[in-house]
């Protein structure tokens, strides 16, 4: 059987569990713990390894998805993940403005770990505070050619067209 | 849709870097942050908006106005700041024409022979930049950017193009950090975008801005540029992150650049993308569509 992976990665609280969540067909195999600093704090549980959700296309071929550690301390972890991967989606909170420079950095070490193709999800765009994805483009320096996509991470329609429009990247470059 | 945030997160030169490149029309205000006693997602004190500090206000991308909290920013004392009319002509004319709108103020003053409609304008024009150089040292505040707000009726508005605006806020900007967590990688080139448009035209730049821009080339890093200016990483710095949001210079890699890192990366090079065959790509896409 052949197996594939995506990772999704993104600052802390920024969607990536719910992100595959939505979409995996298997109970998200999350290492959550509860959580300790007022940093912290804007929700319950954070994601201390990883999450793993599973999308099986054929008796032959499996696609999983890694989400990473929110937090910093763990970027250990994302080299790890990074390995092997098909392609990855940067996750990050429309509407929260100070996680942005966190956002662009993490895509910046991804870019360094492997050369896919990735995606950005400009999620929780249902908030009201949320940031269009046209002035987050601009606020993260997103270059033109790369997809930069509204999301809500909780609508399955929503993280299958991130997902999709990564693939279609994929294929693109394949093509090229 | 909203676009509001905290100074502390996204600074004004990097707002005014959005309205420009964005071409936005509303007003930006700044208020009084008032502590709601929550953090937010860094860990920071978390407030909510205050009284207004200050507004600006923009149509098209351009700086057309600006307001400083409760200060009286009338035509008047516009132009008595900007030494236009003495202390005795600017108490009369603001007893006199208490109930007069800037505008109407404007053409009175001017058939009057007070002032020439180029000192009004200078003034005005002088008297936005001053808030907008102030406020651009600020480094903390909620603001909130309404793009359905414009300048209130009867003030006068001058268009001002923001890239000079943003290079001058650079130069104030003495956030030393900041600058090098914006711009941490000396080794990178810089070029000029493939369509400058006119950004060019009418640019104000200081002796050494045009001594960096004089070697912009995809085949010089910023760290030899440096070196040939005889500037320190400081110095370079805050040039060419001024030249940045100004627009007029894009960053590159050097070539050769991708080699030199993958070397000194060592154990953390790049590993290659898994070679898989387009029929899986499709196969997933298939999969996905019908989840």
């Amino acid at each position: 059987m052949q197996t594939v992976k995506m990772v999704i990665t993104g600052p802390f609280a920024s969607g990536k569990t719910e992100f595959i969540r939505s979409i995996s067909e298997i109970e998200v195999v999350s290492t959550e713990r509860d959580i300790k600093t007022p940093a912290e704090q804007v929700k319950d549980q954070t994601t201390v390894a990883m999450d793993f959700g599973r999308i099986t296309v054929d008796d032959d071929l499996v696609l999983y998805l890694f989400g990473t550690p929110g937090q910093r301390r763990f970027d250990f972890m994302w080299e790890i993940l990074a390995e092997g991967m098909l392609g990855f989606v940067v996750m990050v909170d429309s509407s929260k403005p100070e996680t942005f420079r966190e956002a662009k950095s993490i895509l910046e070490t991804f870019r360094a770990y492997a050369p896919t193709p990735y995606v950005v999800a400009a999620n929780k765009q249902d908030h009201p505070d949320a940031w269009s994805p046209e002035d987050l483009r601009i606020a993260l320096r997103i270059e033109e050619g790369v997809k930069l996509l509204p999301c809500v991470a909780r609508e399955k329609e929503s993280v299958k067209n991130v997902l999709l429009e990564l693939l279609y990247s994929i294929l693109e470059e394949m093509e090229s | 849709m909203a676009l509001k945030g905290n100074l502390r997160n996204f600074s004004t030169t990097q707002l005014l870097n959005l309205i420009n490149l964005a071409q936005k029309s509303g007003a930006l205000t700044i208020y009084e942050g008032i502590p709601t006693g929550e953090m937010d997602a860094l860990g920071e004190p978390k407030y909510s908006p205050g009284k207004d500090r200050a507004s600006v206000f923009f149509r098209g991308g351009k700086l057309v106005h600006a307001a400083m909290g409760e200060q009286d920013g009338n035509l008047a004392s516009v132009l008595h700041k900007s030494g236009k009319l003495n202390d005795r002509q600017a108490t009369v004319i603001r007893e006199r024409a208490a109930n007069t709108g800037d505008k109407a103020l404007a053409l009175l003053l001017i058939q009057a022979n007070y002032v020439t409609q180029a000192d009004i304008v200078t003034s005005v024009r002088q008297h936005t930049l001053d808030i907008v150089y102030d406020l651009l040292t600020w480094d903390n505040g909620p603001f909130l950017f309404d793009d359905s707000k414009t300048p209130p009726e009867d003030r006068i508005t001058v268009p001002i193009e923001l890239e000079n605006v943003i290079i001058e806020g650079s130069r104030r900007m003495k956030e030393l950090e900041r600058l090098n967590e914006e711009l941490p990688n000396l080794d990178l080139a810089l070029k000029f975008p493939e369509d400058p448009g006119d950004k060019f035209k009418g640019i104000q730049l200081s002796v050494e801005e045009w001594r960096v821009v004089s070697f912009v080339n995809p085949k010089n890093s910023i760290r030899q540029i440096a070196k040939a200016n005889n500037m320190n990483d400081l110095e370079i710095r805050r040039i060419v992150y001024g030249l940045l949001q100004a627009g007029l210079v894009e960053l590159i890699k050097p070539p050769g650049m991708d080699d030199k890192a993958r070397q000194a990366m060592g154990a953390r090079r790049r590993k290659e993308a898994p070679q898989i065959k387009k029929t899986v790509v499709n196969k997933l896409i298939d999969r996905i569509r019908t989840l």
